[in-house]
């Protein structure tokens, strides 16, 4: 695969298939997006199949570079995290096109084809080596989205999709002067060099705030979050599941890529306004996630609360804290999709996400119910599913640096479990209540087609994460390298104790060997032994 | 240098106003019935100029003893020039016939050509003289623009305004000539740049800031735009597109020439008036545009919202920031003719222009590829990447950014998401409101050519014109320095 311009490719396909969208009918229309998405998700299994993973290999792997836009390059490339993204982005694609089949019905071919625009510039987002390349794909993901919530979107979609639109557009445009000060003082605007570019302290202060504004609102963390409780109630079923799944990982993408490595000082000095707003988020729209009435609006809030998670670990200035969130990024984009889904699949048949209005659905659709709670389950991060991964690494990460914060996450599991069971059991245990409910009929064979390779995927990284961890090593370590000299350091100091037991049984090898300077033996050995332990 | 060689540096302009006159008699001999001809051969005249570009007009350096500087600084801005005059010459005939239902009349395409020479004679002055004499045939020709549709009462008024304040303007402009003549003793700009470069009078600065008031008036910037709307909404919509476009690079182009050849040792002194300007314009022209509902006047605001862009890259006064006001402008005016020709789509079932945003609501339905090509030109003119309106911001950034000014960079692109707002509205009229009735179709195979263009120009395809760009824009700012 050396030379050949994969990651381009990727983008091409799709960006053709929009275009010829837009000459053709509603049907044609469908195919083409179904086709081309599924290419590109082929084309993202090879390379995930050639992407060498051994800790030798190169950090940035299927690099291209033509310096033809002059000031910034048509610079490519991935490493593990980015690949591991792609992979999110081209696999929910197809979902995506599949889960508007038939719920939308008005201008199918303009749907379509922003769609593909959304699939090419998230790609884009997650392969640009170059600042401003990546500055364009960020940004101009905003557009197609602004128009599918505003097009295809709810009752209140106007006020949505501006919020979303405004909102975002403000955050960014800080973070583009940020890039401009970044290129003129390093004199280059690829993402390595950068990388490996040493700002003074100071300035590592200013620029690292500049990026969070605009990463902090796409997370989005509060207390910049209200957008997405708007934009994703608003939205189309498919265009939450794209919100949800991909457009919120670009946050903690950013964190992984831009902060982290390039300003570690301040990223170090900072690490407690994270776990504050962090910890915040956790419990506060946990809480907030317990009293709603609107499914989409209790997962939105949920979404919140598990990128609080990502956050907090991304943080944490080691191996599991990083690990734990891309694990935790990938894992809810693929289970708050599919949870989207299933509220999608209800809300084509009552067309309302009051969870009053159901109730009972085991009943009548025994198939959806118990996918519904396989995602349910791995919402709230039940050991074997994917949520459990990541959620337990990105906290133990955590619990290494700072306990109280690790404490106050950990709060987020109990109360994930008691918004997503109780919004379980308000819709799918109980009394049938009413005639329409009773008559909904079980899923399709497109809906199961939809969801299974979701729930399949939820397993799979749930019992076998290492697939998923392998492509990230190398790369967590030269991050974990890069960042180590802005390390808070952990808040436990714990002193070396003298436990009873090892004095003991020390003092007891001694008097079977019969030496006689037991006493002496017998205070090394187990400051010995506490040492190797922490 | 002989008298001959010299002519050669203005022969752009020797072709224009020659042809102009011969083209003059023409209409007065040919009458109602050549416009179409005058037209066309006005257009080629335009072509004829831009084609004598290419010698000694654009490498001469001075002539006529320093009144006049041929040089890639000119010649930049007089392509710009030539081609906005030439489309808004190319639209009128089709714009007059329906809407007046008087055909135009052949005085028109004679009137762009002198405007022309007058812009071309601003952006090529060394001297305050020179330049002001080609301000006044341009302004004279544009008052006269203005009100062309002569039973129309917008356009009377807005020409008598333009008119009345450009007048003004050119007094203010004027009086700060003259104290600027008077303490420095000449108006050659070499001469005034070696009196900046002295000891500092009281007199001196008050001529700078006279002089720039009477520029910001002829730009079109906070605190002196109050004209801008009205001229734009009332002129004729062919007219209103060269103001917005030919005669504000002109403008700018000549702004920049006298900060920087003139007055650049006093660029600490011009700086404060320009940021001031700068973020004025840009907060001003983003508020202000929020409740209109006429699309001229918006796109009057609009443009009154990026000149205060453009200035950022004056005030940064290095010649990146030259450079940048350059293919900011560049940019500017493949975005501004575009949506002008839009404007010109919008045409009610009686075939009569149309002018309310309301009108193109559910446009995307009734005319899918004028509602792409139109939200395509109001997200570039929101500076929203893809699109190539966001390198023209990026230019001017970059320049701010590096010359230090980071406190004007972080305002001016956090105001510029208020500036967002509105464009957004004009994309949520077309694509998510129902549809009002459709507009009456359009024959004309040249506006939808020139749309089209214009489309392709600011789309992410522009991206590939960028090293060509600045290479010929950082050209054209070392020709100042």
């Amino acid at each position: 695969m050396d030379g050949f311009p994969i990651l381009s490719l990727m983008l091409v396909v799709p960006l053709v298939a929009a275009v010829a969208c837009l000459f053709v009918d509603a049907k044609t229309a469908r195919l083409i997006a179904l086709v081309a998405t599924l290419v590109d998700f082929v084309l993202g299994c090879l390379l995930w199949a050639n992407f060498d993973q051994n800790p030798s290999a190169p950090q940035w792997q299927f690099t291209e570079y033509a310096p033809v836009f002059g000031r910034f390059a048509w610079a490519m490339g991935i490493d593990g995290f980015a690949l591991m993204l792609i992979m999110l982005s081209v696999f929910l694609m197809p979902i995506c096109i599949g889960a508007s089949w038939e719920a939308i019905e008005k201008r199918v071919p303009e749907y379509m084809a922003l769609f593909l625009l959304v699939e090419v510039l998230m790609i884009g987002t997650f392969a640009a080596q170059d600042l401003f390349l990546f500055y364009m794909f960020f940004e101009a993901g905003l557009i197609p989205m602004y128009l599918i919530i505003g097009i295809w979107g709810g009752a209140n979609r106007i006020y949505a999709s501006y919020k979303f639109f405004l909102y975002t557009l403000l955050g960014s445009v800080l973070m583009f002067i940020a890039m401009l000060y970044m290129s003129s003082v390093a004199g280059t605007s690829y993402i390595p060099d950068l990388m490996a570019y040493d700002f003074p302290a100071g300035v590592q202060t200013w620029l690292w705030l500049a990026f969070f504004a605009s990463f902090a609102v796409k997370m989005p963390m509060w207390p910049v979050h209200t957008w997405l409780p708007d934009a994703h109630v608003q939205a189309p079923t498919a265009g939450s599941v794209i919100l949800a799944g991909v457009l919120l990982k670009l946050g903690g993408y950013g964190f992984l890529r831009f902060s982290l490595p390039m300003f570690p000082e301040a990223s170090g000095e900072l690490t407690w306004l994270i776990f504050a707003l962090s910890a915040v988020a956790v419990i506060y729209t946990s809480l907030v996630a317990l009293v709603q009435s609107d499914m989409k609006k209790l997962i939105a809030y949920s979404s919140v609360a598990h990128m609080a998670i990502v956050t907090i670990g991304l943080f944490a200035f080691n191996q599991q804290g990083i690990e734990g969130a891309m694990i935790v990024m990938l894992s809810h984009g693929l289970v708050s999709g599919a949870l989207f889904l299933c509220v999608g699949v209800i809300y084509d048949r009552l067309h309302t996400r009051e969870i009053a209005r159901y109730g009972g659905l085991a009943n009548n659709m025994p198939r959806y119910a118990i996918l519904f709670l396989l995602f349910t389950m791995a919402s709230i991060g039940l050991p074997g599913t994917s949520g459990f991964v990541g959620e337990f690494l990105s906290l133990a990460g955590t619990y290494q640096v700072s306990t109280w914060v690790a404490l106050l996450c950990t709060t987020g599991i109990i109360l994930g479990a008691a918004y997503m069971l109780y919004l379980y059991r308000r819709v799918v245990w109980g009394e049938i209540k009413s005639d329409d409910v009773r008559v909904m009929p079980d899923l399709s064979r497109r809906e199961i087609a939809l969801l299974a390779p979701v729930a399949a995927v939820v397993l799979w990284m749930g019992v076998y994460p290492e697939s998923f961890l392998a492509p990230m090593r190398a790369d967590v370590a030269t991050l974990l390298e890069r960042v180590n000299r802005g390390n808070p350091g952990s808040d436990s100091k714990p002193t070396a104790g003298k436990p009873a037991a090892i004095a003991a049984y020390e003092a007891r090898v001694e008097e079977v060997s019969g030496h006689g300077e037991a006493a002496e033996g017998g205070e090394a050995a187990p400051a010995a032994a506490h040492g190797g332990g922490h | 240098m002989s008298y001959g060689t010299q002519m050669l540096f203005i022969l752009p302009e020797l072709v224009l106003t020659l042809g102009s006159l011969v083209l003059m008699l023409a209409a007065a001999w040919g009458g109602q019935a050549s416009t179409r001809a005058i037209s066309y051969a006005a257009v080629a005249l335009l072509i004829g100029a831009g084609i004598a570009l290419a010698g000694p007009a654009s490498t001469g350096g001075e002539a006529f003893d320093g009144l006049w500087r041929s040089d890639a600084f000119g010649t930049f801005a007089k392509i710009l020039i030539y081609i906005a005059s030439g489309v808004a010459i190319l639209i009128a005939p089709r714009f007059f016939a329906d809407t007046s239902g008087d055909d135009l009349r052949p005085e028109y395409p004679v009137l762009m050509l002198l405007a022309a020479v007058g812009m071309g004679m601003m952006v090529s002055a060394a001297d305050l003289l020179t330049l002001y004499v080609g301000l006044e045939l341009q302004s004279l020709a544009a008052y006269v623009l203005a009100s062309f549709m002569r039973r129309d009462q917008r356009s009377a008024e807005a020409g008598l305004k333009y008119f009345i304040l450009g007048a003004l303007a050119s007094g203010i402009l004027l009086y700060g000539i003259s104290l600027v003549y008077g303490f420095s003793g000449t108006t050659l700009y070499s001469g005034i740049s070696a009196a900046y470069a002295g000891t500092k009078s009281l007199g001196l600065l008050f001529g700078l800031v006279f002089v720039f008031a009477g520029l910001a008036f002829k730009i079109a910037a906070v605190p002196f735009h109050m004209w801008t709307p009205d001229v734009y909404e009332g002129a004729p919509t062919p007219v209103t597109l060269s103001f917005a476009s030919a005669q504000k690079v002109a403008a700018v182009a000549l702004a920049l020439r006298i900060a920087v050849e003139a007055m650049g040792p006093a660029t600490a002194d011009w700086r404060q008036i320009v940021i001031f300007a700068s973020l004025a314009s840009i907060i001003l022209g983003a508020v202000a545009a929020i409740n209109q509902s006429n699309i001229k006047r918006l796109l009057a605001y609009s443009s009154i919202n990026n000149i205060g862009f453009a200035l950022i890259g004056l005030a940064a006064g290095t010649e990146d920031g030259i450079a940048a006001v350059l293919v900011y402008m560049t940019i500017y005016v493949a975005m501004t003719l575009g949506s002008f020709l839009v404007v010109l789509q919008m045409r009610g079932a009686d075939g009569q222009p149309v002018e309310s945003i309301a009108s193109l609501s559910g446009m995307s339905r009734t005319r899918p590829g004028l509602a792409l090509a139109l939200a395509m030109f109001m997200f570039s003119l929101a500076g929203i990447p893809p699109l190539f309106g966001f390198y023209a911001k990026f230019a001017v950034f970059d320049a701010a950014v590096r010359a230090g000014l980071f406190p004007l960079a972080v305002i001016g692109i956090a105001a510029s998401v208020i500036g967002a707002y509105y464009y957004l509205r004009i994309v949520k009229t077309m694509y998510f409101d129902e549809a009002a009735p459709a507009f009456a179709p359009s024959e004309s195979v040249v506006e939808k050519g020139l749309i089209a263009a214009s489309a392709v120009f600011i789309s992410p395809a522009g991206y590939l014109l960028i090293p060509a760009l600045s290479a010929a824009s950082l050209t054209a700012a070392r020709a100042l320095f």
